[in-house]
Protein backbone atom coordinates (compact mmCIF):
# COMPACT_ATOMS: atom_id res chain seq x y z
CA UNK A 1 0.00 0.00 0.00
CA UNK A 2 2.77 2.43 0.95
CA UNK A 3 4.60 1.92 -2.33
CA UNK A 4 1.44 2.69 -4.25
CA UNK A 5 0.94 5.88 -2.27
CA UNK A 6 4.58 6.84 -2.90
CA UNK A 7 4.24 6.15 -6.60
CA UNK A 8 1.00 8.11 -6.64
CA UNK A 9 2.86 11.06 -5.14
CA UNK A 10 5.54 10.78 -7.83
CA UNK A 11 2.87 10.72 -10.52
CA UNK A 12 1.15 13.84 -9.26
CA UNK A 13 4.41 15.73 -8.87
CA UNK A 14 5.51 14.84 -12.40
CA UNK A 15 2.16 15.86 -13.79
CA UNK A 16 1.49 12.44 -15.23
CA UNK A 17 -2.00 10.96 -15.28
CA UNK A 18 -3.53 10.75 -11.83
CA UNK A 19 -3.09 7.51 -9.98
CA UNK A 20 -6.19 6.10 -8.41
CA UNK A 21 -5.80 4.86 -4.88
CA UNK A 22 -7.03 1.53 -3.67
CA UNK A 23 -10.13 1.22 -1.59
CA UNK A 24 -9.75 0.88 2.16
CA UNK A 25 -9.74 -2.90 2.15
CA UNK A 26 -6.83 -2.87 -0.26
CA UNK A 27 -8.87 -4.18 -3.16
CA UNK A 28 -8.92 -2.46 -6.53
CA UNK A 29 -12.43 -2.62 -7.91
CA UNK A 30 -12.90 -4.55 -11.10
CA UNK A 31 -13.99 -1.46 -13.01
CA UNK A 32 -11.32 1.00 -11.79
CA UNK A 33 -8.15 1.89 -13.64
CA UNK A 34 -4.59 1.96 -12.33
CA UNK A 35 -2.08 4.39 -13.80
CA UNK A 36 1.50 3.73 -12.81
CA UNK A 37 4.51 5.81 -13.67
CA UNK A 38 7.37 3.45 -14.35
CA UNK A 39 7.86 -0.10 -15.54
CA UNK A 40 9.68 -0.95 -12.31
CA UNK A 41 6.73 0.29 -10.27
CA UNK A 42 4.41 -1.89 -12.31
CA UNK A 43 6.52 -4.99 -11.72
CA UNK A 44 6.76 -4.29 -7.99
CA UNK A 45 3.06 -3.66 -7.64
CA UNK A 46 2.23 -6.73 -9.66
CA UNK A 47 4.28 -8.76 -7.22
CA UNK A 48 1.94 -7.52 -4.51
CA UNK A 49 -1.24 -7.60 -6.61
CA UNK A 50 -1.04 -11.26 -7.49
CA UNK A 51 -0.87 -12.18 -3.80
CA UNK A 52 -3.75 -9.96 -2.71
CA UNK A 53 -6.36 -12.60 -3.31
CA UNK A 54 -6.58 -16.37 -3.66
CA UNK A 55 -7.70 -15.97 -7.27
CA UNK A 56 -6.43 -13.08 -9.37
CA UNK A 57 -7.31 -12.62 -13.02
CA UNK A 58 -5.87 -10.17 -15.55
CA UNK A 59 -8.39 -9.91 -18.33
CA UNK A 60 -9.92 -7.75 -21.03
CA UNK A 61 -13.01 -6.13 -19.66
CA UNK A 62 -14.57 -7.07 -16.35
CA UNK A 63 -16.28 -10.21 -15.04
CA UNK A 64 -19.58 -8.40 -15.48
CA UNK A 65 -18.67 -7.31 -18.99
CA UNK A 66 -15.82 -9.24 -20.58
CA UNK A 67 -14.44 -7.73 -23.79
CA UNK A 68 -12.80 -10.84 -25.18
CA UNK A 69 -14.00 -14.40 -25.75
CA UNK A 70 -10.96 -15.95 -24.06
CA UNK A 71 -11.31 -13.67 -21.02
CA UNK A 72 -15.02 -14.47 -20.92
CA UNK A 73 -14.23 -18.19 -20.96
CA UNK A 74 -12.10 -17.79 -17.81
CA UNK A 75 -14.90 -15.88 -16.08
CA UNK A 76 -17.47 -18.52 -17.06
CA UNK A 77 -15.30 -21.42 -15.94
CA UNK A 78 -14.67 -19.82 -12.57
CA UNK A 79 -18.39 -19.08 -12.27
CA UNK A 80 -19.24 -22.72 -12.99
CA UNK A 81 -17.11 -23.68 -10.01
CA UNK A 82 -18.86 -21.09 -7.87
CA UNK A 83 -15.88 -18.74 -7.85
CA UNK A 84 -17.43 -15.29 -8.20
CA UNK A 85 -15.40 -13.33 -5.68
CA UNK A 86 -11.91 -12.67 -6.93
CA UNK A 87 -9.67 -9.81 -7.92
CA UNK A 88 -9.78 -8.96 -11.56
CA UNK A 89 -7.88 -6.29 -13.44
CA UNK A 90 -8.98 -4.88 -16.77
CA UNK A 91 -5.85 -4.51 -18.91
CA UNK A 92 -7.77 -2.53 -21.54
CA UNK A 93 -7.94 0.35 -19.09
CA UNK A 94 -4.23 0.45 -18.36
CA UNK A 95 -1.66 -0.03 -21.09
CA UNK A 96 1.23 -0.18 -18.61
CA UNK A 97 -0.51 -2.91 -16.69
CA UNK A 98 -1.24 -4.74 -19.91
CA UNK A 99 2.41 -4.76 -20.95
CA UNK A 100 3.70 -5.11 -17.41
CA UNK A 101 1.78 -8.27 -16.60
CA UNK A 102 3.11 -9.95 -19.75
CA UNK A 103 6.65 -9.23 -18.58
CA UNK A 104 5.87 -10.19 -14.99
CA UNK A 105 4.35 -13.53 -15.92
CA UNK A 106 6.64 -14.06 -18.91
CA UNK A 107 3.46 -14.85 -20.79
CA UNK A 108 2.51 -13.14 -24.03
CA UNK A 109 -1.28 -13.13 -23.92
CA UNK A 110 -4.29 -12.11 -21.85
CA UNK A 111 -6.18 -13.50 -19.89
CA UNK A 112 -3.81 -14.58 -17.11
CA UNK A 113 -4.86 -16.45 -13.99
CA UNK A 114 -3.06 -16.56 -10.63
CA UNK A 115 -3.85 -18.91 -7.73
CA UNK A 116 -2.30 -17.92 -4.39
CA UNK A 117 0.21 -15.70 -6.10
CA UNK A 118 1.31 -18.40 -8.51
CA UNK A 119 0.77 -18.12 -12.24
CA UNK A 120 -1.54 -20.87 -13.48
CA UNK A 121 -1.87 -20.02 -17.14
CA UNK A 122 -4.34 -18.60 -19.61
CA UNK A 123 -7.71 -19.64 -20.96
CA UNK A 124 -6.50 -22.88 -22.58
CA UNK A 125 -4.89 -24.18 -19.41
CA UNK A 126 -7.83 -23.23 -17.19
CA UNK A 127 -10.18 -24.95 -19.63
CA UNK A 128 -8.12 -28.13 -19.69
CA UNK A 129 -7.86 -28.11 -15.91
CA UNK A 130 -11.64 -27.77 -15.77
CA UNK A 131 -12.13 -30.62 -18.23
CA UNK A 132 -9.72 -33.04 -16.58
CA UNK A 133 -10.83 -32.34 -13.02
CA UNK A 134 -7.62 -30.66 -11.91
CA UNK A 135 -9.36 -27.34 -11.31
CA UNK A 136 -11.53 -28.81 -8.56
CA UNK A 137 -8.37 -30.05 -6.84
CA UNK A 138 -6.50 -26.78 -7.26
CA UNK A 139 -9.42 -24.79 -5.87
CA UNK A 140 -9.53 -27.19 -2.92
CA UNK A 141 -5.88 -26.35 -2.19
CA UNK A 142 -6.94 -22.71 -2.04
CA UNK A 143 -9.62 -23.59 0.47
CA UNK A 144 -12.35 -23.13 -2.11
CA UNK A 145 -14.91 -25.86 -2.53
CA UNK A 146 -15.97 -26.11 -6.16
CA UNK A 147 -19.69 -25.73 -6.74
CA UNK A 148 -19.45 -28.65 -9.15
CA UNK A 149 -18.85 -30.98 -6.22
CA UNK A 150 -22.16 -29.94 -4.72
CA UNK A 151 -23.88 -30.27 -8.06
CA UNK A 152 -22.44 -33.78 -8.36
CA UNK A 153 -23.65 -34.63 -4.88
CA UNK A 154 -27.17 -33.46 -5.63
CA UNK A 155 -27.40 -35.53 -8.76
CA UNK A 156 -26.51 -38.76 -6.95
CA UNK B 1 11.53 -35.94 -45.75
CA UNK B 2 11.32 -37.83 -42.43
CA UNK B 3 8.54 -40.46 -42.29
CA UNK B 4 6.85 -38.74 -39.34
CA UNK B 5 6.86 -35.36 -41.05
CA UNK B 6 5.50 -36.72 -44.34
CA UNK B 7 2.84 -38.65 -42.39
CA UNK B 8 1.75 -35.57 -40.49
CA UNK B 9 1.78 -33.54 -43.67
CA UNK B 10 -0.50 -36.09 -45.36
CA UNK B 11 -2.75 -36.16 -42.31
CA UNK B 12 -2.81 -32.39 -42.24
CA UNK B 13 -3.58 -32.15 -45.97
CA UNK B 14 -6.36 -34.72 -45.59
CA UNK B 15 -7.83 -32.87 -42.66
CA UNK B 16 -7.61 -29.53 -44.46
CA UNK B 17 -9.29 -31.05 -47.53
CA UNK B 18 -12.12 -32.26 -45.39
CA UNK B 19 -12.66 -28.90 -43.76
CA UNK B 20 -12.06 -26.65 -46.72
CA UNK B 21 -13.60 -27.81 -50.03
CA UNK B 22 -11.05 -26.14 -52.31
CA UNK B 23 -8.05 -27.09 -50.18
CA UNK B 24 -7.13 -30.03 -52.40
CA UNK B 25 -6.15 -27.58 -55.13
CA UNK B 26 -3.35 -26.48 -52.80
CA UNK B 27 -0.52 -28.88 -52.18
CA UNK B 28 1.86 -28.72 -49.27
CA UNK B 29 4.44 -27.43 -51.74
CA UNK B 30 2.42 -24.20 -52.20
CA UNK B 31 4.70 -21.29 -51.23
CA UNK B 32 1.88 -19.86 -49.05
CA UNK B 33 3.08 -16.42 -50.01
CA UNK B 34 -0.19 -14.90 -48.93
CA UNK B 35 -0.06 -16.67 -45.54
CA UNK B 36 3.45 -15.87 -44.35
CA UNK B 37 2.72 -15.89 -40.63
CA UNK B 38 0.88 -19.20 -40.75
CA UNK B 39 3.74 -20.69 -42.75
CA UNK B 40 6.33 -19.42 -40.30
CA UNK B 41 4.38 -20.78 -37.33
CA UNK B 42 4.10 -24.17 -38.98
CA UNK B 43 7.79 -24.24 -39.85
CA UNK B 44 8.97 -23.19 -36.41
CA UNK B 45 6.73 -25.61 -34.53
CA UNK B 46 7.78 -28.45 -36.83
CA UNK B 47 11.46 -27.72 -36.35
CA UNK B 48 11.20 -27.26 -32.60
CA UNK B 49 8.93 -30.14 -31.63
CA UNK B 50 9.28 -32.67 -34.46
CA UNK B 51 5.55 -33.29 -33.97
CA UNK B 52 3.70 -36.48 -34.75
CA UNK B 53 0.81 -34.27 -35.67
CA UNK B 54 0.48 -30.53 -36.12
CA UNK B 55 -2.39 -28.22 -36.94
CA UNK B 56 -2.11 -24.49 -37.36
CA UNK B 57 -5.35 -22.58 -37.82
CA UNK B 58 -5.66 -18.90 -38.61
CA UNK B 59 -8.73 -17.87 -36.63
CA UNK B 60 -8.46 -14.16 -37.39
CA UNK B 61 -11.71 -14.29 -39.37
CA UNK B 62 -13.50 -15.16 -36.12
CA UNK B 63 -12.42 -11.89 -34.55
CA UNK B 64 -12.93 -8.16 -34.96
CA UNK B 65 -10.03 -7.69 -37.39
CA UNK B 66 -9.98 -7.00 -41.15
CA UNK B 67 -10.29 -9.90 -43.63
CA UNK B 68 -6.96 -11.47 -44.55
CA UNK B 69 -5.44 -10.75 -41.13
CA UNK B 70 -3.02 -13.16 -39.53
CA UNK B 71 -3.43 -12.09 -35.91
CA UNK B 72 -5.33 -14.86 -34.12
CA UNK B 73 -4.17 -18.48 -34.29
CA UNK B 74 -4.98 -21.86 -32.80
CA UNK B 75 -2.28 -24.52 -32.78
CA UNK B 76 -2.38 -28.18 -31.90
CA UNK B 77 1.01 -29.80 -31.36
CA UNK B 78 1.31 -33.52 -30.71
CA UNK B 79 4.84 -34.39 -29.68
CA UNK B 80 6.58 -36.84 -27.42
CA UNK B 81 8.72 -33.92 -26.25
CA UNK B 82 5.83 -32.92 -24.00
CA UNK B 83 5.96 -36.17 -22.03
CA UNK B 84 6.28 -35.57 -18.31
CA UNK B 85 5.79 -31.83 -18.64
CA UNK B 86 2.92 -30.00 -16.94
CA UNK B 87 0.62 -27.97 -19.19
CA UNK B 88 2.16 -24.66 -18.27
CA UNK B 89 5.63 -25.87 -19.22
CA UNK B 90 4.36 -27.15 -22.55
CA UNK B 91 2.64 -23.87 -23.32
CA UNK B 92 5.75 -21.91 -22.33
CA UNK B 93 7.79 -23.98 -24.78
CA UNK B 94 5.33 -23.23 -27.58
CA UNK B 95 5.31 -19.53 -26.64
CA UNK B 96 9.11 -19.55 -26.70
CA UNK B 97 9.20 -21.14 -30.16
CA UNK B 98 6.89 -18.42 -31.47
CA UNK B 99 8.36 -15.58 -29.42
CA UNK B 100 9.08 -13.44 -32.46
CA UNK B 101 5.59 -13.77 -33.91
CA UNK B 102 3.94 -13.15 -30.54
CA UNK B 103 5.90 -9.96 -30.03
CA UNK B 104 5.13 -8.66 -33.51
CA UNK B 105 2.00 -9.63 -35.38
CA UNK B 106 0.27 -12.45 -33.47
CA UNK B 107 -2.21 -11.11 -30.95
CA UNK B 108 -3.84 -14.33 -29.77
CA UNK B 109 -2.52 -17.88 -29.67
CA UNK B 110 -4.69 -20.77 -28.48
CA UNK B 111 -2.55 -23.80 -27.69
CA UNK B 112 -3.17 -27.51 -27.33
CA UNK B 113 0.01 -29.41 -26.53
CA UNK B 114 -0.42 -33.15 -26.23
CA UNK B 115 1.72 -36.25 -26.11
CA UNK B 116 0.98 -38.88 -28.76
CA UNK B 117 -0.70 -41.03 -26.10
CA UNK B 118 -2.97 -38.18 -24.99
CA UNK B 119 -3.83 -37.40 -28.59
CA UNK B 120 -4.66 -41.05 -29.19
CA UNK B 121 -7.10 -41.01 -26.28
CA UNK B 122 -8.76 -37.77 -27.31
CA UNK B 123 -8.09 -36.72 -30.91
CA UNK B 124 -10.21 -33.57 -30.90
CA UNK B 125 -9.24 -30.04 -31.82
CA UNK B 126 -10.38 -27.50 -29.26
CA UNK B 127 -12.78 -24.77 -30.25
CA UNK B 128 -12.17 -21.11 -29.56
CA UNK B 129 -14.86 -19.19 -27.70
CA UNK B 130 -16.88 -16.62 -29.67
CA UNK B 131 -15.25 -13.22 -30.07
CA UNK B 132 -16.57 -10.43 -27.90
CA UNK B 133 -15.19 -7.70 -30.09
CA UNK B 134 -12.30 -6.66 -27.87
CA UNK B 135 -9.88 -6.29 -30.77
CA UNK B 136 -11.97 -3.60 -32.40
CA UNK B 137 -10.51 -0.17 -31.72
CA UNK B 138 -7.70 -1.73 -29.69
CA UNK B 139 -4.59 0.12 -30.75
CA UNK B 140 -2.29 -2.70 -29.60
CA UNK B 141 -4.05 -5.01 -32.07
CA UNK B 142 -3.87 -2.33 -34.77
CA UNK B 143 -0.11 -2.13 -34.31
CA UNK B 144 0.16 -5.90 -34.59
CA UNK B 145 -1.93 -5.93 -37.76
CA UNK B 146 0.36 -3.25 -39.18
CA UNK B 147 3.42 -5.34 -38.26
CA UNK B 148 1.86 -8.31 -40.00
CA UNK B 149 1.27 -6.34 -43.17
CA UNK B 150 4.87 -5.11 -43.38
Amino acid sequence: MNSLIRSTGRCLRSGAAACLLRTADGRVGAASARFLCSAADVQKDLGELVKKDKVVVFMKGTPAQPMCGFSNAVVQILRMHGVDQYSSYNVLEDQELREGVKVFSNWPTIPQVYFNGEFVGGCDILLQMHQNGDLVDELKKLGIRSALLDAEKESK
Amino acid sequence: MLPSVSRSTRLLSARLSASRPLAHFRTHMDPDSNRPVETTIRTKLTERFKPDFLEVHNESHMHAVPPGSESHFRVLVVSSQFAGLPLIQRHRLVNEALKEELSSCVHALAIQAKTPEQWGMDPTLGKSPPCMGGSKGDHTVEEKLKAGRE
